[in-house]
């Protein structure tokens, strides 16, 4: 019903580079906002602004109706920032660093305390606490910053690329952190490179490159928006690849993709499923399976950038084969 | 969005008392790192350290006759080095701040602007009166006299009002540079000519005579001689006015420097 997060126009120029060219993004209150995209998209920057960090040359925001130009105050009184590297003081040990957010945030020494106990004990680091972060691992400096943004208790949370550099562990360790802060009614805007990332996460995916938002929607909505359905022709012997692909490609019209074991192709009519199979047949090759889904979002990000998204971490791949059986 | 938040309230400003907490608390943060990390307090002197050994027991014969006569002189340039050095940790611990995020957390705290450089500033105030007592230390362990107590005391007073003015171009250096790299280049290409170029190893009147006017007006020279002066009794009312004029000129220059390029980072 609102939205915690508004933004219409936003516009940051650095020098020659338009970081943002004239953004709009809502978050609606309590849900996830994904905002995907590649290296320089301008992810960081569109956090930065909302974060009231950097001003924006044109275009305005709000977050939780404040303006975060000129209530800035009142913004850093709802918002919890993580940023795309880990701000922790590697000086001070993991409750020194807690403890020093909740003092500023005007909680008394035994408070502060508590506090950082509890988020360490929350974030599985309650043996580390009294270590310096410098002696951390990456995903527990992460899961430290995470905890630093949460002691003020923040409505609104931007996580800036949460999990990159993490391994596949870490990174399903964080997302249900991520999970349980949206199950306290959390807002959460939340930029990631991962298409499955913001598959998992989010409620509403914007997808930026190059400071525009390109497309825009649900998860599901933008594999619909991309037209439809992928056509997955595996063969029983992988010699016949090259026959499936000249079928797929005479019957499609579009340009088949042949991956290692199978050949995919999108789909404007379900009609061509027949003319496929019966294409194959003419040819004689043998099919071990077939079948027509929606597309994964490294297809919807191809699609809609021109350039393929940067590999996802972990096993994707596999996934999305697997989607395909 | 509901009418009550979108209904004008006046921006609540933060007071003094709260600011000041903010950067107490944030001067509790550089504190808490000396204690982490005691070590960088004591490697900040160990530079100096080995001036002293170098200058007093190789050069000082040949500088000043005997060794002890060159302790004397020269210990007390050797605390205004030191800590004229430190200053440069200022730049230093802001430019880290910036890049390694922290900075940013911290403005997205509700919490007055000015904190975390208060808090640096403070911090180091406490880091420059610990070098200058390991190094006075360490010059009374090998035989050096403090004459006048009431006159060590001022001397280490007017050389920290001097440090506190000039971290603040330190921090203009640490919130304009790009890169640790480049602080320390720049230390390192000021630091050096400004104590060298001073009466703090040899006596102006020892120098060429080229060099004498430089040497004449380099604010350390002035402090230098100052401290030298009340650390034996003396009150050398000329030396501690150009140098107590001199930070209030550094003072008014690098102050609203540092603090705008600061509002403009932030
Ligand atoms: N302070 C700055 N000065 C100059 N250019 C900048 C600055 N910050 C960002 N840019 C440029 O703006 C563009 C967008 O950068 P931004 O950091 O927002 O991208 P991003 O989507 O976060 O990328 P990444 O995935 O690499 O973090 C890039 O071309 C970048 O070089
Ligand atoms: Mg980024």
């Amino acid at each position: 019903m609102s939205h915690a997060i508004q933004a219409e126009g936003l516009v940051k120029r650095f020098g020659e580079t338009k970081a943002l060219d004239g953004v709009d993004l809502t978050a609606r209150t309590g849900t996830v906002l994904g905002v995907l995209g590649p290296n320089g998209a301008g992810k960081t920057t569109a956090v930065r602004v909302l974060a009231t960090l950097l001003r924006p040359d044109a275009g305005h925001a709000t977050v939780g109706g404040y303006d975060v130009v000129r209530q800035s105050f009142e913004v850093r009184q709802l918002i919890g920032l993580t940023g795309q590297y880990a701000a922790v003081d590697e000086q001070l040990t993991g409750v020194e660093n807690l403890m020093m957010i909740g003092r500023l945030l005007g909680l008394r020494g035994r408070e502060a305390r508590r506090r950082a106990e509890s988020l360490l004990e929350r974030f599985r680091l309650a043996d580390a606490g009294g270590r310096r972060t410098s002696t951390y691992s990456g995903g527990m400096r992460r899961r430290l910053d995470l905890a630093a943004s949460l002691v003020g208790r923040p409505t609104v949370l931007y996580l800036d690329e949460p999990t990159t550099g993490l391994d596949p562990h870490s990174r399903n360790e964080l997302w249900d952190i991520v999970r349980d802060l949206i199950g306290d009614g959390v807002t959460v805007l939340l930029t990631t490179q991962y298409l499955e990332e913001a598959d998992q996460l989010a409620d509403d995916i914007a997808v930026i490159d190059h400071g525009k938002v390109i497309a825009r929607g649900t998860p599901d909505e933008l594999k619909v928006q991309l037209g439809g359905q992928v056509l997955d022709v595996r063969p029983a012997d992988r010699a016949d690849l090259p026959a499936v692909a000249k079928v797929v490609a005479a019957v499609t019209g579009a340009e088949p993709v042949t991956a290692e074991l199978a050949v995919q192709a999108p789909v404007t009519d379900s009609a061509m499923l027949a003319a496929v199979v019966r294409g194959l047949d003419e040819q004689g090759v043998a099919v071990g399976e077939l079948a027509l889904r929606k597309p994964s979002l490294d297809e919807v990000f191809l699609a809609l950038t021109g350039s393929p998204a940067e590999d996802t971490p972990g096993d994707t791949k596999n996934e999305t084969m697997e989607g395909a059986a | 969005m509901s009418a009550v938040t979108t209904a004008a309230v006046p921006a609540p400003r933060l007071g003094f008392g709260a600011s000041l907490r903010h950067g107490l608390t944030l001067t509790r943060r550089s504190l808490l790192k000396i204690k982490a990390n005691p070590e960088e307090v004591i490697g900040l002197t160990i530079q100096p350290i080995m001036f002293v050994a170098l200058f007093v027991f190789i050069f000082g014969q040949a500088l000043a006759g005997s060794w002890q006569e060159y302790r004397d002189f020269a210990l007390p340039g050797i605390i205004v080095q030191t800590v004229v050095f430190a200053t440069m940790g200022t730049g230093l611990s802001l430019n880290s701040d910036i890049e390694k995020g922290i900075f940013d957390r911290f403005r997205s705290l509700p919490i007055a602007r000015s904190a975390p450089l208060v808090g640096a500033v403070l911090g180091d105030l406490v880091r420059y009166t610990l070098s200058v007592l390991v190094i006075t230390v360490i010059g009374v362990v090998i035989g050096f006299r403090l004459e006048s107590l009431p006159g060590t005391v001022a001397a280490v007073a007017l050389i920290l009002v001097f440090a506190f003015a000039l971290c603040w171009m330190s921090a203009l250096v640490g919130l304009m540079a790009r890169s640790i790299m480049g602080v320390q280049m720049f230390a390192m290409t000021l630091m050096f000519p400004l104590t060298f170029g001073s009466s703090i190893f040899v006596a102006a009147d020892k120098m060429p005579s080229w060099l004498r006017p430089v040497i004449e007006v380099n604010p350390i020279t002035h402090l230098t001689d100052a401290v030298r002066s009340l650390i034996a009794g003396g009150f050398p009312v000329s030396h501690i006015v150009t140098t107590l004029v001199w930070s209030a000129v550094f003072f008014a220059v690098f102050f609203p420097l540092a603090v705008w390029r600061y509002k403009r980072r932030t």
